[in-house]
């Protein structure tokens, strides 16, 4: 039997459960808390530049304002900073700075899209050249040109409307497996074609463009590289790699963990980034000379992936995401990127870290710009889904 | 009785706005147009060989899964019903396991397991002197088939075992008195008893291996998809919502067709029945025969659990360190990383949501298989049909629709952790009503009846008599409810402050970078996951009471 008193008990009990399930609304992961206002007087030395053509200009300062302001910062899944540099944002600005993860790079366009005009966030980061056109087609940002874009080197301006602002870019292609090529008395491969030969066979992972950004790109790269309606264009040469027994897989963490060879799988070759060789050799856990994995720079067979940020549409707080894009774009903010993303800054002046010295710079990426990708991005999937899928 | 009405308002308010409306929204938004309704996807997708090709391989793959799963969860059943062994709450607690892990982190293990580099490989090359590595199951049929019996053997194992513990020995021992064979025993006496709580959990399997997304993805590839993977591909990132529409409600048809044959046929299997007490039923085993037959199948269990075990000697054997490094990452603070949590913080994430999804899905769960039980002949089917389709509706699909639905006050919860929870529990509740369900058909009403007459009110009535004969199954609703939420990490679209970032959420940031120590780190925290989620199963089997209950 139970006794009335033991339920009262286990009621109780859950109820405190959900309590405190409701009362840990408050804390948030960064160990800052905001700074008491500042007086409103402090202003910061004005930077606009002057006459002097050498002068490069830093982040327009004005003054704290004295009434706290939060914004909430939508990112892709991938993303990730540090700490004491949002704090340093959240003290210059007198705000709360909330990022909150809202799923992978598409994903997340798609539902600022589905929520247009009532944003859940004031900003969004993960918009990237793949999937440009839609967002401006949809017209979801507000438009900012930051001073600081004067920073940014016009091959990585993502749009020149300035609805996006960029601020990353990183290049896809394929890693390989050292330790395993040299066991198996391989040799990287130098080109694209000979991943279709007998040797190569078994041996490659690459993710799916309709589910992945790495996976999209490669695929935008291989149409570059082989073009669309030459005798052997790149459908055929995707069926080619489908006959060597190419796997595919959803994601890169699924590719890189699963299928990789570095980590128990059975594929030398795996398609991520330029930057992976320096991650690994990053995040090793015995101290290495040198990275395990290498990179397959060849000519147009690699992509250049650029990510902007933009404000969303509905915002309340415009000002304040102004100059958080300001805050994005500069040095401090710039410079912490490499180590927590792997990926390259825009900004200019940015320095790297010592490890990127491993990250190599493909010379010739995959030139397709961001129109034609929206163009033709669902009939270049629809036909490598029918040639190597079905 | 209008008391009892209004409480079986409760679920019916809570589905309406938390399932139907959001579903109703997303649906409207992909299909709906100017022109109204539209059903031009629809004739698209029908004459498509692609997507009917789809259709069919969910469906015939999910069939072979749930035979597959049946195989190896009804002796599992059986093992834990009618024997008491040593170490059988920690076994069981253990066997439970596989239902909560992140896909990726299965993946792992069975590549560990069974990868060219795998243990298996490794053990077989160097026994026979191989050159080649003999089992390639890498991305095949194969494996998703494994995979799907892997994770879902448990609900075979619990369901069943909750009711076959509980069922009366002597009709078994007047079988073989009469001179019944035990497999005759069997086939006559105890597996008709058995019927609704076998056909029970062969639903859920059923319905999990139909719906089966990171499984047949990450373990096969996506030649391998299904319906829900199609589903997903539309919805999150193709963004062609009219077809993604299309096939959400053709999955729904499928899901609805399934669990109405499903109800006609327990319609059939009721067998009123007089629950005995667990110690009643379950014996040490003392003859040899017994004690052979544990040891084989407490060996087939652990086989069933090798990936799992992979992992963890994965984890003790990182680099050289009994993987003590990677739990020191775990808490050091090192990066300090906008997104950091102390793995305290992040389990306690993990728990309390888990605990209230455990809250909301038995409430909401025993009031529907209360109401379902007292319906009326007519409806009963389709009711019980109509409660169970959440199983069928497709993640993304849901969590698109709460964007657009639960976006504006007062019902803004975008951000709030009760998104998370009520998403849980939609998938939850389920369990609930599948485990009472067959309980409430059998129990006698004579005890309920006797109460009122010795002058019981309905609540006392329900404290007091009923609610300890339904405990079992509500412990069994309870853990897979916990289990569910433990595990859960798909609802990224569902927008979580980084506050609130739970354990498989954490797993799968550590993933998302290169590097060794990453994998460590993720590693160490699945490890943590199997042993926060163990102590939670034992700790819910401790609520059992005297007389009819536990397992």
């Amino acid at each position: 039997m139970i006794k009335s008193t033991t339920i009262s008990a286990i009621i109780t009990l859950l109820a405190l459960l959900v309590l405190t399930a409701c009362g840990g609304d408050g804390d948030t992961p960064s160990t800052s808390p905001t700074a008491a206002p500042k007086p409103a007087a402090t202003a910061k030395p004005a930077a606009k530049p002057a006459a002097e053509p050498t002068a490069k200009p830093t982040a327009k300062a004005t003054s704290v304002p004295a009434k706290p302001g939060e914004l909430v910062v939508l990112t892709n899944d991938s993303f990730d900073i540090g700490e004491e540099i949002i704090a340093q944002f959240e003290e210059a600005n007198n705000a709360k700075v909330t990022i909150q993860k809202a799923g992978s790079s598409g994903a997340v366009l798609n539902r600022a899209i589905l929520e247009k005009g009532n944003p859940s966030g004031d900003l969004l980061y993960g918009v990237d050249n793949t999937f440009l056109s839609r967002a401006l087609r949809e017209d979801i940002f507000i438009q900012y040109e930051s001073d600081l874009i004067d920073n940014v080197p016009a091959q990585f301006i993502l749009d020149d409307t300035f609805h996006v602002t960029p601020v990353d870019y990183g290049y896809v292609n394929l890693n390989y497996d050292i330790a395993y090529l040299e066991e198996n008395g391989l040799t990287a491969p130098t080109s694209l074609e000979v991943l279709t030969q007998p040797e190569w066979d078994g041996r490659l992972v690459v993710e799916n463009p309709a589910t992945s950004t790495p996976g999209l790109a490669f695929l935008i790269a291989t149409v570059s590289y082989f073009g669309e309606d030459d005798d052997y264009d790149y459908l055929d040469y995707w069926a080619d790699l489908r006959a060597n027994n190419l796997a595919v897989k959803d994601g890169w963490s699924e590719a890189y963990y699963t299928d990789f060879s570095k980590y128990g799988g059975d594929r030398p070759l795996v398609l991520s980034y330029a930057t992976s060789p320096a991650a690994e050799f990053f995040f090793s856990e015995v101290a290495l000379e040198e990275p395990p994995t290498g990179n397959v720079l060849v000519d147009k067979a690699t992509f250049l992936q650029i990510e902007g940020i933009g404000i969303l549409k509905g915002t309340d707080n415009e000002d304040l995401a102004k100059k958080f894009i300001d805050f994005v774009l500069d040095r401090p903010f710039q410079e912490d990127i490499p180590g927590r993303m792997f990926v390259y800054p825009v900004n200019s002046e940015a320095e790297l870290p010592d490890y990127f010295r491993f990250a190599e710079v493909p010379s010739a990426p995959a030139d397709i710009g961001p129109d034609t990708i929206d163009a033709k991005r669902d009939e270049w999937i629809d036909a490598w889904t029918s040639v190597v899928l079905r | 009785m209008t008391a009892g009405r209004l409480l079986f308002l409760l679920p019916l308010v809570y589905l309406a706005i938390f399932f139907v409306y959001p579903l109703g929204s997303i649906l409207e938004r992909s299909l709906g147009g100017e022109s109204g309704f539209g059903f031009d996807p629809f004739k698209v997708l029908l004459n498509d060989s692609y997507y009917l090709g789809r259709i069919w391989f969910t469906v015939w793959q999910a069939v072979v899964s749930t035979l597959l799963t049946l195989a190896v969860g009804l002796p599992a059943a059986f093992l834990f019903a009618r024997y008491e062994f040593p170490g059988k709450t920690l076994l069981k607690a253990i066997s439970t396991l596989p239902f909560v892990m992140p896909t990726i982190v299965v993946a792992m293990g069975f590549t560990a397991l069974f990868g060219s580099q795998g243990i298996v490989n490794s053990a077989l090359e160097s026994m026979f002197g191989l050159d080649e590595p003999p089992v390639r199951i890498s991305n095949s049929l194969t494996i998703i088939f494994m995979a799907h019996a892997f994770y879902n053997y448990a609900i075979i194992v619990r369901i069943v075992s909750a009711l076959w513990s509980n069922l009366d020995p002597n009709l078994e021992h007047s079988a073989k008195v009469l001179g019944a064979g035990p497999f005759r025993t069997f086939y006559h006496v105890t597996l008709p008893m058995l019927l609704p709580a076998i056909a029970s959990a062969s639903l859920l399997a059923f319905a999990f291996s139909f719906t089966s997304f990171g499984v047949v993805l990450v373990l096969g590839g996506p030649e391998f998809a299904t319906l829900e993977v199609a589903i997903y591909e539309l919805t999150a990132k193709l963004f062609r919502l009219p077809l993604a529409g299309a096939l959400s409600i053709i999955q729904l048809g499928f899901t609805y067709f399934f669990l109405l044959l499903y109800s006609r046929f327990q319609e059939q299997s009721v067998v009123r029945m007089d629950l005995k007490p667990r110690e009643a039923t379950s014996r040490k085993p003392v003859r040899l025969w017994d004690k052979v037959l544990v040891i084989a199948m407490v060996l087939v269990l652990l086989a069933m659990l090798s990936p799992l075990i992979a992992l963890v000697v994965r984890w003790i054997t990182f680099d050289g360190g009994f993987g003590t490094a990677q739990m020191a990452n775990l808490f050091s603070d090192e990066r300090r990383s906008y997104f950091h949590l102390s793995p305290v913080k992040i389990i306690w994430n993990s728990l309390r949501f888990a605990l209230t999804t455990v809250a909301i899905s038995l409430v909401v769960g025993t009031i529907i298989s209360y109401f379902i039980t007292n319906a009326r002949r007519r409806w009963r089917n389709m009711a019980d049909a109509l409660v169970m389709l959440p199983l069928g509706v497709s993640a993304v699909t849901l969590g698109f629709g709460y964007i657009i639905a639960l976006g504006r006050p007062p019902l803004d919860l975008r951000g709030s952790w009760l998104i998370l929870v009520i998403a849980h529990s939609l998938v939850a509740y389920p369990f609930v009503i599948r485990s009472l369900l067959p309980v409430l058909k059998g129990m006698n009403p004579n005890l309920r009846e006797a109460a009122a007459v010795l002058g019981a009110s309905p609540s006392k009535v329900f404290l007091l008599v009923e609610l300890p004969m339904i405990a079992p199954a509500l412990l069994v609703g309870a853990t897979f409810a916990f289990a569910v939420s433990m595990g859960e990490f798909g609802a990224s679209l569902i927008l979580v402050r980084a506050e609130f970032t739970t354990m498989p959420v954490a797993i799968f940031r550590f993933l998302g970078l290169p590097g060794a120590s990453n994998l460590g780190m993720a590693l160490g925290m699945s490890v943590l996951l199997m042993a926060v989620v163990a102590v939670g199963f034992i700790a819910i089997e401790r609520f059992r009471y005297k007389g009819v209950g536990g397992f």
